[in-house]
């Protein structure tokens, strides 16, 4: 389809989607669950008429807003970054992938830009209620738009409602429904919300934890405790569940990713799951080294995740690569020349159309649609290509649990000494929740590199290899926008810190 | 209900909603403009403080006017999406780098500890203002003067000309064009200031400004317009789908849809009426003509370079890899998906317009803001 392929410029656009990304994710998360917790705060305040609540509420919207400010900055690019970056992909699926991000815009971001303005310049133009009203809308119109953000996403993982056109040469969507209750979709979504709704508790109970520790507004620093560790520990517990239902639908549709997660090279029946480990990094897919140098496995565990079924086998890497006829598994091999086959059928389907030569073009076309599944494969070089890195994978899926799992005793503690009222005599408890709004970003970081690294080499997953979603710019083009985005997202980064930690150390009484 | 549609008419449907929006959009660019006021008018610092915070709370409201448009392109013409943002790669970045730098600029730029410096982030809002209008500006002239792409048999994309888009702005048209909407965006900046502030003197140097800032945007206007009368175009044959030049063909299609004329004279009398109603009485409300009008004028605009059997984003390399709406459309399912969607759009004007309603029911002034610790 395209003759140059310079991978070099591919990896410099993933390198700039990534940085974009993360960046992105430093703040999003905090928007969407600080909304909440602003909007609970002021419900107290309209419920109850006392002013230190509303204090209370205005203080944290000033973070918010310092916040919201740089989320809108970095995720601006992230839409466009399709298209520039992207563009062979916006063509090829932009029929599906399109709508979801319009709807976003439509149904959420508007929500979000309007009534934030009424939050924040509206305290004396409008009724108190109204005001409340504008801050649960910013809350529902921030989520909303994850929703949408992130069916796009969960559609990337698994492809469904769609079919290809041979005579435009993209995918077409044939089932909306499909793509948005897809329950790949739909629990990407609650995992990722309910992951930022903690991330955002764990904000409030640094910064909370930190005024505790200065002996600094502590009666403030306990109210915000309260609701945002109740919020947190619900969020927590529901992020552990959506963990499990998420690993168990990607098990179905990625099981290439799932065996990256484990590090899990030879299926196995019943499979165990590998509570801790220390990788072979010279392994390689096919050979005969151990995979693993030291590791800790729970029997069965891996079979109950991936299949409900502790009995079940679980494809590893060299099953999927190269086959598995016992167990009934295609490897990539066998797919890459049916692929090939696609590639091939839908070359000659153009020419024969080019010279008006029906015949050739129906057989071509036959020839196509036969292995059409599996047309993604054909642009392969290699079956070991389809296999994602897996060291990142693997270490990234376990800081991602291990943080996660460690931040519901967190908060449970923290509850339990707030009712208690011990907490402010917890010195190493409060520097350790102080510093735990860190240990949630690097578990949401590690989250989105399990998900998107774990998709690799796929930009749609079997579909269409990032190699050829990418659009014809050469690599120094990319390499010189991935330097300018780093040293702009960097300096706004680093101002968005400074900015928040003064206002921070001026605290609610600065109001 | 919408399924039952023709594909064309969907297509025909869906650049008047895109279109709609990036009308509006230029409207909304009042923001932009009133950014470059800040220091090119001479504003005392409490003048400037009331502009800034002004602005302040439309901005995002512009900014999310401009994600949509870019999502409805993306949802609507794919083609379009893919062959704009990824060929004329340099001039997408660069207006993407003055959102950027705007997005932070008004909540930080007063802020204790901001790093960077009061200065810097006014720069940036100048930098979005001014080069980040003239580069949309010149991007939507291509609309009618061309670009140097190729597409292949699979659709994709090949960008022939190193400067991947910036190119654009060699021609005086594009330029014209881009100088044209940050004129007009000045002037609409000047109108909406001069309606929302109550600060005597600011809103008497606002109404001076917008009229003269209108007479800066009127040459490169008529240097347009004469043009589009004069020039060829990309004529679609309807049959098979071919890109021929076709001399006058803008004219004609003024004169084929006379609709279209209409809705262009319209706007542009409500332009210049809003200022000179601004400029001549004590009325303050001509961004309410202005303002519509220039949602009109874009409108027309936007419906010469696309309707008609035009093709809206023509090649001036390989004439039939040019876009019209037909071929850079998304499929019928998605269209018609998409429709059912846009039965939104009035929900989100009428949310929009009554929260402002209430919001900006009085104007602003200096003493609110003193009162209020969160000002810009």
């Amino acid at each position: 389809m395209i003759e140059q392929i310079d991978l070099t410029m591919v990896n410099w656009a993933r390198a700039t989607f990534a940085l974009t990304a993360m960046y992105h994710w430093i703040f999003v998360p905090l928007t969407l669950g600080l909304s909440f917790i602003c909007a609970f705060f002021e419900s107290i305040y309209v419920k109850t008429g006392d002013e230190q609540w509303k204090k209370l509420t205005r203080f944290w919207m000033t973070l918010f807003g310092i916040n919201f400010a740089i989320g809108v900055a970095t995720g601006i690019i992230l839409e466009f970054e399709f298209g520039t970056n992207w563009s062979n992909y916006s063509w090829m699926v932009g029929d599906i992938f399109g709508a979801p991000l319009a709807i976003e815009g439509l149904a959420a971001f508007f929500l979000e830009a309007t009534f934030f303005a009424v939050m924040f310049f509206g305290w004396n133009r409008v009724s108190k209620k109204a005001h409340l009203f504008a801050t649960w809308m910013v809350a529902v119109g921030s989520n909303l738009s994850a929703v949408w953000i992130l069916i796009a996403n969960g559609w990337m993982q698994n492809p469904v409602g769609m079919k290809f056109n041979p005579d435009l040469a993209r995918f077409e969507m044939t089932d909306f429904g499909a793509l948005v209750f897809s329950p790949v979709a739909i629990s990407h979504f609650v995992h990722v919300t309910s992951s930022a709704f903690l991330y955002a508790s764990l904000f409030v109970v640094a910064v909370s934890s930190w005024y505790l520790l200065k002996k600094r507004h502590i009666q403030f620093a306990k109210r915000s405790l309260t609701v945002a560790c109740t919020f947190g520990l619900l969020a927590s517990l529901f992020v552990a569940y959506t963990g499990d239902e998420h690993a168990y639908h990607a098990a179905n549709v990625q099981p290439m990713k799932l065996a990256a997660m484990e590090g899990l090279y030879d299926g196995e029946a019943p499979a165990g799951l590998v509570a801790a480990g220390l990788l072979n990094f010279s392994k390689k897919p096919g050979d005969d080294e151990d995979s693993f140098i030291f590791k800790v496995k729970i029997p069965m565990v891996l079979s109950l995740l991936a299949n409900r079924d502790i009995n079940s086998f679980v494809p590893g890497i060299n099953d999927l690569v190269y086959g598995n006829t016992a167990e009934n598994i295609m490897g990539v091999e066998e797919k890459m020349v049916r692929g090939k086959l696609a590639v091939a059928g839908l070359g000659d389907y153009k020419a024969a159309q080019n010279v008006g030569d029906q015949l050739a073009a129906s057989k071509a076309l036959t020839l196509f649609e036969k292995n059409s599944d599996y047309l993604g494969y054909g642009y392969l070089d290699s079956a070991e290509q389809a296999v994602p890195y897996v060291p990142l994978i693997f270490y990234s899926f376990r800081v991602m649990v291990g943080l996660g799992t460690f931040f519901i005793f967190l908060f449970a503690a923290y509850l339990y000494l707030l009712y208690k009222d011990q907490l402010e005599k917890q010195p190493l408890l409060l520097k350790l929740g102080a510093f735990s709004f860190f240990l949630g970003l690097v578990a949401h970081e590690a989250g989105w590199i399990v998900t998107e690294v774990g998709r690799q080499p796929w930009a749609i997953q079997d579909l269409l290899p990032v190699t050829i979603a990418r659009s014809n710019l050469d690599a120094g083009t990319v390499e010189v926008t991935f330097f300018m985005f780093l040293i702009l997202f960097t300096a706004l980064l680093i101002a968005e810190l400074k900015i928040m930690t003064k206002q921070i150390s001026i605290g609610p009484e600065g109001d | 209900m919408f399924g039952s549609l023709d594909w064309s008419t969907l297509q025909q449907l869906w650049w008047f909603i895109t279109t709609l929006v990036g009308s509006l959009f230029i409207f909304l660019t009042f923001v932009q403009g009133g950014q470059t006021l800040l220091s090119t008018l001479s504003l005392t610092e409490d003048e400037k403080i009331l502009v800034v915070n002004s602005l302040g709370r439309k901005w995002e409201l512009t900014f999310t006017t401009l994600v949509m448009f870019g999502g409805a392109l993306f949802a609507a013409f794919p083609l379009f999406y893919a062959t704009s943002f990824g060929g004329a790669y340099w001039v997408w970045i660069l207006i993407l780098f003055t959102f950027i730098i705007q997005a932070v600029s008004y909540e930080y730029r007063r802020k204790p500890d901001n790093f960077l410096g009061k200065g810097v982030y006014d720069a940036f809002l100048f930098i979005n203002g001014s080069i980040g209008i003239l580069l949309i500006g010149i991007a939507v002239g291509t609309f009618f003067t061309g670009s140097n792409f190729t597409l292949n048999d699979y659709n994709l994309v090949f960008w022939d000309h190193p400067l991947r888009g910036l190119e654009a702005a060699f021609s005086f048209f594009n330029l014209s064009f881009g100088l044209f909407l940050v004129f007009l965006a000045r002037t609409l900046g000047a109108l909406y200031l001069a309606n929302n502030l109550g600060h005597e003197t600011l809103v008497a140097k606002l109404k001076n400004s917008s009229f003269n800032n209108l007479l800066c945007a009127l040459p490169f206007l008529l240097y347009v317009l004469i043009n589009l009368i004069l020039m060829d175009g990309y004529a679609v044959n309807p049959a098979d789908g071919t890109v021929v030049l076709e001399a006058n063909k803008y004219l004609h299609n003024l004169l084929q849809m006379p609709l279209n004329l209409i809705l262009l004279l319209v706007g542009l009398i409500l332009v210049v009426f809003g200022v000179v109603l601004n400029r001549f009485t004590a009325s303050v409300r001509g961004i309410w003509l202005s303002g519509p009008g220039t949602v009109l004028t874009g409108l027309a605009l936007f419906f010469l370079a696309g309707y008609n059997n035009t093709a809206f984003y023509p090649s001036k390399i390989d004439l039939n890899s040019s876009l019209t709406i037909y071929n850079a459309s998304s499929s019928h399912y998605t269209l018609t998906v998409m429709t059912y969607v846009a039965l939104l759009v009035p929900v989100v004007l009428g949310y929009i317009s009554w929260t402002w309603r209430q919001m900006d029911s009085k104007k602003l002034t200096l003493e609110e803001l003193a009162a209020d610790k969160k000002s810009y």
